[in-house]
């Protein structure tokens, strides 16, 4: 173990919840990737004789209308759960980053990215991510793309409020008047400085990314219905309730435990941050 | 104060501008032509051209744009295409369910976030407060529909005690009664936003209780209890209450899965529906509607907050 490691695993050792969530999250990244090993069945094996079967040793989460394996399926699930997260935190702080830091130090550009930010702010998340899904076409990237955007303010704000404060401090003061270019003194100064209030917002984002690509798949208009991804396993099992309940189970947990676990470990993260920073960083994420 | 009112409704009135230009740029980004959608693939080219030219969509862009805004601003909203009917019409059809639905939402968000926050608070760092602040994420970290649909299985189907979907207005037949077909519904929106309350409520009265007049109250002598409820409570609802604002505005525009899973005749649902049917000027016109009730209620938050707490700044 590296020793820039150390105090990160200590932190976690302190906070055993919070440790059960990082756990969580690292079996959810190895089912993703050994999915094709740890599966008993392809996740698109038809078996109509077995259709709606309830969980027993052969399928251990039962099985669908079309008698597919949901154990396999829930598995390949977490394939698009990591995607869809990864790619709209990237997107995110690809996007909201760069706007942010140069509103600080450019306050006129500044004035009119922020109102831009303000006005996107003003249109219902969800509504917005279905109107882009609509303009788009509905592909998992227009997913991302579409969530991606919602969040793109908010991390937006809050590189903005971060940057103000940097801005002030003595050694960016310093680092300019000695003549530092604008880029150095983004590059050495304020991006390693805002690395932990970033990846605080990129947990929340990952959390929320999750619910949201889950309502539109159950909406029908987030990943194709022939990807196995958790939202559309629950919008196609959702006439079967009666009479297969847990067909509905499984996905749906799988959800609330990954969004749960990103929650507990932004949660933990933001209360180790400076205090300065953790009142920018609600729990809002919406 | 009464600039900081006028500067702030100016604001506003900008940001509704630029949003109206958004939406109206959005709306014709989406593709396929609602005149197809209306006549139909098997219309001939002059069908097609006199509709399009009777709705004024051969138009340039910019002189629909004002062309709509205009009607707007005498409170004409256009007409659905796909119901010929006035959206204003369509928007009041489905706004009882909407607010109905949003207010029921907000009393269990206030009744269950508020005092269990205050609760947490009160015993911080207890395993009390570690078990509420945990339900409350555990809540967050839930979707609606997949708990809407768990309710409709046990309260609806298994138990039938309460109807599973639909909502026929109170002024029809039942009255008063048909409230419980938002009762489930109502409790499926109410967790995640109850949880945030609860949250915010806990973080703020920690906040305060910080604060020197509080240590000033407990050095006086003065009750715990009255601390808490005079000293501490107080201040801290301030920000709770702020809060509700933007939460109701949400509600109505969050309710869009909600009022999918129980097919209530909604606002949310009607935009959805629009959406799948390139029915513009219904989309145009209820996220217009959406979008100033949110400003209005972000303006009014800020001036009562101001209000309220002579503290903050007039900037």
């Amino acid at each position: 173990m590296t020793r820039s490691l150390r105090p990160f695993f200590d932190f976690f050792a302190s906070r055993p919840v919070a440790l059960i969530g990082l756990v969580y999250l690292v079996v959810i990244i190895v089912a993703a990737l050994g999915a094709n090993a740890l599966v008993p069945y392809p996740p698109e094996q038809i078996e109509p004789v077995n259709r709606l079967s309830p969980p027993s040793w052969e399928h251990w989460f039962g099985t669908d209308h079309f008698g597919r394996d949901t154990f396999s399926r829930v598995i390949y699930g977490s394939r698009l759960a990591l995607l869809i997260g990864v790619g709209v935190v990237s997107f995110a702080l690809a996007t909201g980053v760069p706007i942010g830091i140069l509103s600080a130090l450019f306050p006129r550009l500044g004035r009119v990215l922020m109102r831009m930010v303000d006005v996107m702010m003003a249109f219902p998340s969800l509504l917005m991510a279905l109107g882009l899904i609509v303009i788009l076409g509905q592909s998992v990237v227009n997913a991302i793309l579409a969530i991606g955007m919602v969040y793109l303010t908010t991390t937006a704000r809050i590189t903005y409020g971060v940057s103000l404060r940097l801005r002030e401090e003595t050694y960016v003061e310093a680092a300019s008047s000695m003549g530092a270019s604008t880029l150095w003194v983004i590059r050495k100064h304020m991006l390693p400085n805002m690395i932990s209030p970033l990846l605080v917002q990129a947990s929340f984002v990952f959390a929320f990314a999750q619910l949201g690509a889950a309502s539109l798949d159950f909406l029908g208009l987030g990943a194709p219905p022939e990807i196995p991804s958790w939202g559309n396993m629950l919008a196609e099992s959702r006439i079967y309730i009666t009479r297969a309940p847990w067909l509905l189970f499984y996905p749906g947990l799988m959800i609330v435990l990954t969004a749960f676990s990103l929650n507990l470990v932004g949660d933990a993260l933001r209360d180790r941050m400076d205090p300065r920073f953790r009142e920018m960083l609600g729990n809002k994420g919406r | 104060m009464l600039i900081y009112i006028l500067r702030r409704t100016g604001a506003a009135l900008a940001t509704l501008a630029a949003a109206s230009v958004v939406i109206f740029i959005f709306i014709h980004l989406i593709p396929g032509d609602p005149i197809y959608v209306m006549l139909g693939d098997e219309a001939t080219p002059e069908q097609v051209e006199a509709l399009r030219t009777r709705l004024g969509l051969d138009r340039s862009l910019p002189v629909q744009y004002f062309y709509w805004v205009g009607n707007v601003l005498q409170g004409d909203l256009g007409t659905s295409i796909f119901f010929q009917e006035p959206v204003t019409r369509i928007i009041l059809d489905g706004a009882e369910t909407s607010l109905l639905l949003a207010t029921v939402t907000m009393v269990w968000i206030v009744l269950l976030g508020v005092p269990v926050g205050v609760l947490a608070a009160t015993r911080h760092g207890t395993w009390i407060d570690q078990g509420l602040s945990g339900v409350a994420m555990l809540l967050a970290s839930i979707p609606t529909f997949w708990v809407g649909l768990y309710l409709i299985l046990i309260f609806a189907a298994t138990l039938g005690w309460l109807p599973s979907s639909g909502y026929p207005s109170v002024f029809e037949e039942g009255g008063i009664s048909n409230l419980r077909y938002l009762l489930l519904p109502s409790l499926t929106l109410a967790a995640p936003n109850a949880a945030l309350i609860l949250r915010l409520t806990r973080a703020s009265m920690l906040d305060v209780a910080k604060e020197d007049y509080v240590r000033t109250a407990r050095s006086k002598g003065i009750r715990p209890r009255r601390v808490v409820t005079r000293h501490i409570l107080r201040n801290a609802l301030l920000a709770v209450v702020s809060a509700f604002g933007f939460t109701f505005a949400a509600l109505i525009s969050e309710a869009v899965v909600t009022e999918t899973v129980f097919a209530l005749p909604g606002i949310g649902r009607m935009v959805v529906q629009s959406i799948l049917r390139r029915d513009y000027p219904v989309i145009q016109g209820v996220i217009l509607v959406i979008v100033c009730l949110y400003l209005v209620i972000n303006l009014l938050v800020d001036i009562s907050y101001r209000f309220l707490d002579p503290r903050v700044e007039l900037e």
